[in-house]
């Protein structure tokens, strides 16, 4: 009998170097399956086992999963775009027209980190808007929910740092424009658009500002929230699901039908 | 000396979908069922690899959009030379339409920092956790109320002539009348459904309109000036 791609597989899993790196060990019983959650540092902040209902499509349309997926291609073409790009001016809008014009597959590099981004903020509001319809923020659920809230805010703010870093007539006036909105605030607004800016207008030192906040500090921030809010699904048991839901729910339900 | 009946032993007899478990009820305590056990599966391989693949469909649909759509570039940033209109991320652009007609601190800090409070709020109050349909219970009081809430709105927003917010508040509150004109009896399915929604439900949607609604028109329907203009006749 011929050897399929699944017993290669198998016999992979089997080889002590593969065993020396998972702690899962082989085999598909439902043991060996939990164990390949439990027993990884990244997975283990899923649950287990997972309601069936919830896999449906049409219980979550995947918009957390697609959101997370955003952001791992922005992750994966950020970083070679990070190698071709220096975030000073007037280098920076040369550098972007490299990408454009010189680096191989620089093109297509930006191309796909900026749309990326665009659906990453769209799908962010719609993963929002569908947790509330489902009315997956009710408790145990309320803190994941904020965690939810905070995750959308990092989101806008790393894309709108990144707007400004290809120095060009449209990323200077959008940040130019965004940026006086914080001045409006009342009493703090021009010291936090100076804090925002390193300066009173947009200029060189924004975009190193911009530049350290896109890549490292708010990238960072938002894998630790993601890690938080991926980690408190499971601990707030799971996905919700309308049947499990607390008393608040089932008792308003049964005081209404009394009541009729 | 026990009772050899104290205690009811009972086994789940599906081991390969859940852990077996051993019930023992004894007498003096009641057994019921507070929740029925979903069927359930291993995340790992089944949502893992469900995951992996969404991931991948929104990946290809992603390279192929870069490989169809160049990202915009324009000319090197000159602080000298504004252009007309000059516009923020098209996130933002339900806010500036917004700057057209308040005040920046009133639409660029009080807005958004109100709807941002609202946001983190919602699991907080029980309105929006009990989840009734807004005019079943108190009809008489909450319908005044409606009317009140949505005329004085109405009012504000023709006051400060913004008349792109007043179209999806005059949609929704159309769907609000509907409601109250509703019941759980009403014939149609989508009247039942309009009288179930609650509070919470009938804000969040007007929210979603006027974001949608306000982004829309701030991104294609705004030129020089922030005049109208038409998308397709530029």
């Amino acid at each position: 009998m011929a050897k399929t791609i699944a017993n290669y597989f198998e016999e992979l899993r089997g080889t002590r170097v593969w065993r020396s790196v998972f702690r899962s060990g082989t085999g598909s019983s439902t043991l060996h399956r939990s164990l390949a959650i439990q027993q990884n540092v990244f997975l283990h902040l899923f649950s287990t086992k997972v309601r069936t209902r919830m896999l449906s499509f049409s219980a979550t349309w995947y918009l957390g999963t697609l959101t997370f997926g955003t952001f791992l291609i922005l992750v994966a073409t950020g970083i070679p775009l990070m190698f071709y790009y220096h975030p000073s001016v007037p280098q920076a809008y040369a550098d972007t027209k490299d990408l454009q014009f010189v680096v191989s597959s620089g093109l297509f590099l930006r191309n796909l980190h900026r749309w990326s981004a665009h659906a990453m903020v769209f799908l962010v509001f719609a993963h929002l808007f569908k947790v509330f319809y489902r009315g997956a923020y009710r408790p145990p659920r309320e803190f994941n929910w904020v965690i939810g809230v905070v995750l959308l805010l990092i989101t806008l703010f790393l894309s709108y740092t990144g707007y400004l870093l290809p120095w060009d007539q449209l990323a200077f006036w959008a940040i130019t424009v965004g940026s006086n909105i914080a001045s409006a605030a009342p009493v703090i607004g021009n010291k936090v658009h100076f804090l925002m800016l390193g300066g009173n207008v947009v200029n060189a030192n924004a975009l190193l500002r911009f530049y350290v906040l896109h890549c490292m500090i708010l990238p960072l921030i938002a894998i630790l929230f993601i890690a938080v809010h991926f980690w408190r699904i499971r601990k707030d048991g799971g996905l919700y699901v309308h049947q499990s839901e607390p008393k608040t729910v089932a008792a308003s339900a049964a005081a209404a039908k009394g009541a009729q | 000396m026990s009772d050899p009946k104290d205690f009811v032993a009972g086994m789940d007899s599906n081991a390969r979908k859940s852990p077996r478990r051993v019930v023992f009820v004894t007498r003096r305590t009641s057994a019921q069922v507070k929740v029925t056990d979903e069927d359930q599966v291993q995340t790992y391989p089944e949502l893992l690899f469900r995951a992996v693949v969404a991931i991948e469909v929104l990946a290809m649909a992603l390279v192929s959009m870069a490989l169809l759509f160049n990202a915009p570039l324009e000319g090197i940033a000159d602080p000298s030379h504004t252009p007309n209109p000059a516009k923020a991320p098209w996130y933002f652009l339900g806010l500036q339409e917004m700057l057209h007609y308040f005040p920046p601190v009133v639409a660029g800090v009080l807005v958004p920092g109100l709807v941002v409070m609202a946001l983190i709020v919602i699991p907080y109050f029980n309105i929006n956790i009990e989840a009734e349909g807004l005019f079943v219970k108190d009809r008489k009081r909450r319908v005044a109320i409606f009317y009140a809430a949505a005329i004085a709105l109405c009012v504000f927003l023709l006051a400060f002539d913004v008349l792109v917010a007043l179209v999806p508040t005059l949609i929704v509150a159309a769907f609000m009348l509907l409601a109250i004109q509703s019941s759980s009896q009403s014939p149609s399915a989508f009247r039942r459904y309009l009288a179930a929604k609650p509070l919470s439900f009938w804000i969040m949607t007007w929210f979603l309109f006027e974001l949608v609604v306000l982004t829309a028109v701030g991104t294609f329907f705004r030129g020089p000036g922030w005049s109208w203009v038409l998308p397709w006749r530029s």
